[in-house]
């Protein structure tokens, strides 16, 4: 029932595929990968839209051709793959208790972790709508899995509160399979997907977008009957008059994606509140030496590609740390912390060393749209580097490649701000 | 259509009606409960704050007051007879001022000249060590160390099933229209399913007892008074200690905010009177007065650890000479009819000394009934339900999970994965003969599909282990009975190309 392992991985999405083959890649021999699902490739395989890959790939593909891609590269290397399998605690000896159908409980005691969970979808009491408690209010994400993976069309009558990515997809997944779609509604003065997606699902298939206006009140008994909305001010107050009662039998919410974090919890890793993922340097390193974080248990990624490339580095890292006797000296740490318009940075710390790459990648998020702005990067006034770009929206993440040389070596924060227009 | 006779026919499988069905159980008695929802539990005892009220502001002057006192000390037994999770946490009304002060002083003095109850003032200092998160201005308490916590719809559940395991026959979906009555006795109901004999009716049907007390000529009403939650993540589960009550008002007991026995917390009830007995709607107005009353209690409340709201309604009879009181009676005319209305607060409370008030008021009756009957304890009465192996209940020894595993595999398959439910739990309650087949029955007696997601991951599995189990289409799962449906139509048959698709993943396993 007990065993030791060098490298676990808990997730096999996109994060934990990237971050096995890498790991295995620069050497590591003894890699876990842990999947409570029955298959891999995460919340991929039930995004059967095409849109996958064209970063990292350079070709469209399906969400499970792209999760096969990485599901064929597994499978000759010497990667032992438990699928069915749930990691139930971490602790921060990185001791791991799993529970399966075909072992029963297992205790794992591993040298490196590289947590790889995804995250899960905002429900209805996140957002807290009034009214009653019917069937028929679910996530996109579960309808997206009725349709695609079971095979059961979930509604007829659709309205959708929220426009995130999955919102949008399932809008047309649902007018394809012949259901009326009355309407996607945003509370914020933009849509929350990629634009790709606002364009592909909504317009082409006349399905209206309405902003700045929320679902103020869910009717039904036993099933949903029809919902409330109402326009909303600036201040998110809503406005009575413009209230209206549209019909529907269900509604699907796509109002934002949480990641899956108990099992840091668990372990005490230190969570950043914005992001709701653990707090990491440059190597996607928590504050538990040895454990890695990547993909959207991290940060909620909008590509796949991205979410990719930060597995792999987490891959590598963990790979350095299992193979690496003598740790290289850390010669400075600093925080990198959100500035002016910018909601989260990821890493959030530095931490450099002989070996650190000459030039790291921030990723981050703004809080508002700007046109014709620049990203500053700053060590207290002083700027140390700045990129222009010709517009940002919050819904897509923003990345820039900051040259370490750049930072000064007394330093101990630097800063990232959105600079806009006349500023 | 039964052709059975029955002495004594309940109307409503609330924890009342659960509660007598139970106790009745233990004499030689033909006994048939009637619910005219899909599962037990499903008015008002499922939506409540779940407290095992320590009586401390009863009045001995009202049946409430007494039944409380009298029950609290026997919830114990109940609780281990029947695996119900049940917590002596206690309570605390905490207090901000000397003049709040003075208040909790009377008030123990009060309940203490009525009845021995465990009542202390604590200090600020205590009190803090006691709720180190309440807000910085609370600096006095009084302390019920006996008040607990209890989920009230299992404690529904287990009566309804341990009444069943003990002869009662329990009749789901099945409405009471009418009862019936000649020359002064009661001879049977009339239902959606038919008609049923019987000399006994007890009328427990809470926010429609006067509808059902109508129908033999009683004129009273029942006045719903609606009351809102919050409930908030395990995660906040231990930001709260005890009971926190705030000072009492005149109508209620305030907005409180409590651990539950999930490991839960839960904020709430307001308190409203509402029009319509089927409002369960929660309102964004009483969403803010709990949270503004919650937030009083406790500044640190984070707001998005809400996990889910709901409402309850308590069935109240404001009108004299009942004054807000319990109706608990048997009327004269005509004999047989035994009213159990007007069970608000503390009704779950009092469930016990109710169900034990009802056995008494039976045995008085029984011999001027139509078919008279006598009481006799019957040997093979049984007040044990057994234990089902839950894996969070194996959360400080999971290596002992492992037999339990060994003993059936499918506890090794999680299928609720914020709740850790397993596939074995699920179909260990489906299989049981009370069971229906919604995924809210599976929710209430096994939280799967109640924790964070809310059943976004494992409702489609789950309505699928129905399915599979039990040999239906995933199409006649629902929520909560007819009318609730989850799934529309069949789309396609994608199982299969799936299946190939990850054929080779499989036989790598
Ligand atoms: C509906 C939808 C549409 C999308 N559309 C696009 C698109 O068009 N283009 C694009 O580029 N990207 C898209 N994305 C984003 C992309 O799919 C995600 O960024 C990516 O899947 C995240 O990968 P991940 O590995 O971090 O998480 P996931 O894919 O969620 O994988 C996490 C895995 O961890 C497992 N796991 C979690 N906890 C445990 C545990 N305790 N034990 C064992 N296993 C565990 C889960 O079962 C899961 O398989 C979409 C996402 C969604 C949800
Ligand atoms: C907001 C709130 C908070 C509360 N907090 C507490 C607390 O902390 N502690 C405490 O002790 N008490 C509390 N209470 C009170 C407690 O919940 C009730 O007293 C108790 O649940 C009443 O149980 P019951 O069986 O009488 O009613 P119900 O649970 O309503 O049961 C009646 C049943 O009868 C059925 N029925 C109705 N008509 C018919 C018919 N014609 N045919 C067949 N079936 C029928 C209904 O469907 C229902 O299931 C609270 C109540 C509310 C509303």
């Amino acid at each position: 029932m007990k065993t030791k392992r060098e490298l676990v991985i808990v997730g096999g999405g996109p994060a934990g595929l990237a971050a096995a083959l890498e790991a295995h890649k620069n050497g590591v021999e003894d890699i876990l990968l842990i999947e409570r699902d029955e298959y891999l490739g995460g919340i991929l395989q039930q995004c059967i839209h095409n849109g996958f890959g064209l970063d990292y790939f350079n070709e469209e593909l399906t969400g499970p051709e792209y999760a096969e891609r990485f599901i064929d590269e597994l499978s000759d290397k010497k990667i032992d793959v438990q699928l069915k399998t749930m990691v139930i605690d971490i602790n921060d000896q990185k001791m791991l208790t799993v529970l399966s159908s075909k072992k029963g409980i297992e205790f794992i005691e591993a040298k490196s972790v590289i947590l790889a969970m995804g995250c899960r979808e905002r429900t209805r009491e996140a957002i807290r709508i009034p009214g009653t408690r019917p069937a028929g209010v679910m996530t996109a994400g579960a309808a997206q899995r009725y349709i695609n993976i079971e095979g059961y069309l979930p509604g007829r009558e659709i309205v959708i509160l929220g426009s995130g990515d999955i919102g949008l997809i399932m809008a047309r997944r649902l007018a394809l399979e012949g259901a009326d779609v009355k309407g996607v509604f945003e509370i914020m003065s933009y849509s929350s997907g990629l634009v790709r997606n606002k364009v592909q699902c909504l317009d082409d298939f006349g399905i209206p977008l309405y902003l700045q206006q929320t679902v103020t009140k869910i009717h039904g008994q036993k099933r949903v009957e029809a919902v409330d909305i109402a326009e909303v001010d600036d201040n998110f107050n809503q406005i009575p008059e413009t209230k209206k009662t549209i019909e529907c039998d269900t509604l699907l919410l796509s109002v934002g994606l949480i990641p899956e974090n108990e099992l840091s919890q668990q372990a005490n890793i230190s969570l950043d509140d914005i992001t709701g993922g653990p707090i990491v340097d440059q190597s996607r390193e928590t504050d538990i030496p040895g454990v890695f974080a990547c993909g959207n248990v991290l940060q909620v990624h909008d590509l796949v590609d991205n979410v990719s490339e930060e597995a792999e580095i987490a891959g590598k890292a963990a790979a350095e740390f299992l193979l690496n006797e003598t740790k290289d000296e850390i010669k400075q740490s600093l925080e990198i912390a959100p500035g002016k318009n910018i909601t989260y940075v990821v890493p959030h710390t530095l931490n450099i060393n002989a070996n650190t790459s000459p030039l790291i990648e921030l990723f981050f998020r703004v809080k508002d749209p700007a046109e014709d702005c620049k990203i500053s990067i700053k060590d207290n006034q002083e700027e140390l580097a700045s990129y222009t770009r010709p517009i940002v929206e919050p819904g897509e993440i923003e990345s820039v490649k900051l040259p370490i040389k750049l930072i000064n070596i007394s330093s101990d924060e630097i800063i990232v701000e959105l600079i806009t227009g006349g500023e | 259509m039964s052709d059975k006779i029955y002495d004594i026919l309940i109307v409503g499988g609330g924890v009342v009606g659960t509660a007598i069905a139970r106790e009745l159980s233990k004499y030689n008695l033909s006994i048939a409960l009637f619910e005219k929802e899909t599962d037990v539990a499903s008015g008002t005892s499922k939506a409540n704050s779940g407290i095992i009220h320590a009586g401390y502001n009863a009045s001995k002057n009202t049946l409430k007051g007494r039944l409380n006192i009298k029950s609290n000390p026997m919830f114990d037994q109940i609780a281990d007879d029947l695996k119900v999770p049940f917590n002596r946490i206690g309570s605390l009304v905490v207090g901000h001022s000397q003049e709040d002060k003075e208040k909790l002083i009377l008030e123990k003095e009060r309940s203490l000249a009525q009845a021995d109850i465990d009542l202390r003032i604590i200090e600020k200092k205590e009190l803090r060590e006691k709720e180190p998160d309440l807000a910085e201005d609370a600096i006095v308490a009084l302390y019920a160390p006996n008040a607990g916590i209890i989920s009230p719809y299992k404690l529904t559940i287990a009566q309804a099933e341990n009444a069943a395991n003990n002869g009662v026959d329990i009749y789901l979906e099945t409405e009471v229209k009418k009862v019936f009555h000649e020359n002064n006795y009661i001879t049977g109901i009339k239902t959606n399913k038919g008609k049923f004999s019987g000399s006994i009716v007890i009328n427990a049907a809470g926010l429609y007892a006067d509808k059902i007390a109508a129908t033999v000529g009683e004129n009273y009403e029942i006045v719903p008074r609606k009351g809102e939650y919050n409930l908030f993540d395990k995660k906040y589960g231990s930001l709260v200690n005890h009971v926190i009550f705030p000072m009492p008002s005149e109508k209620s007991k305030g907005i409180l905010i409590t651990p539950t026995v999930d490991g839960n917390l839960l904020l709430g009830p307001n308190s409203y009177v509402v029009e319509n007995k089927d409002d369960l709607e929660v309102t964004e107005q009483g969403l803010n007065e709990i949270w503004d009353g919650g937030k009083k209690l406790y500044p640190s409340l984070p707001g998005n650890g809400i996990i889910s709201s709901f409402a309850g309604l308590r069935a109240t009879i404001p009108a004299e000479p009942y004054n807000d009181d319990f109706k608990i009676e048997a009327l004269d005319n005509p004999v047989g009819f035994i009213d159990v209305a007007g069970i608000q607060s503390p009704g779950l409370s009092s469930a016990p000394g109710i169900a034990e008030l009802i056995t008494k008021i039976v045995d008085d009756i029984s011999k001027d009934l139509k078919v008279p009957i006598k009481l006799q304890e019957k040997s093979s009465y049984n007040p044990e339900l057994d234990k089902l192996p839950r894996l969070d209940d194996y959360k400080d020894h999971r290596e002992d999970w492992h037999q339990v595993y060994q003993e059936d595999n499918d506890y090794g398959e999680i299928v609720c994965r914020c709740e850790h439910v397993t596939k074995g739990e699920l179909i260990a309650e489906l299989k049981k003969s009370l069971a229906p087949l919604t995924l809210d029955a599976i929710k209430r007696r096994t939280r799967a599909g109640g924790g964070r997601c809310q059943g976004g991951f494992c409702g489609p599995r789950i309505a699928e282990i129905i399915a599979e189990e039990f040999e239906i289409s995933p199409l006649e799962v629902t929520k909560n009975g007819p009318g609730s449906e989850i799934l529309m139509e069949r789309v396609k048959d994608i199982k299969a190309d799936r299946d190939i698709t990850y054929r080779r993943q499989k036989d790598e396993n």
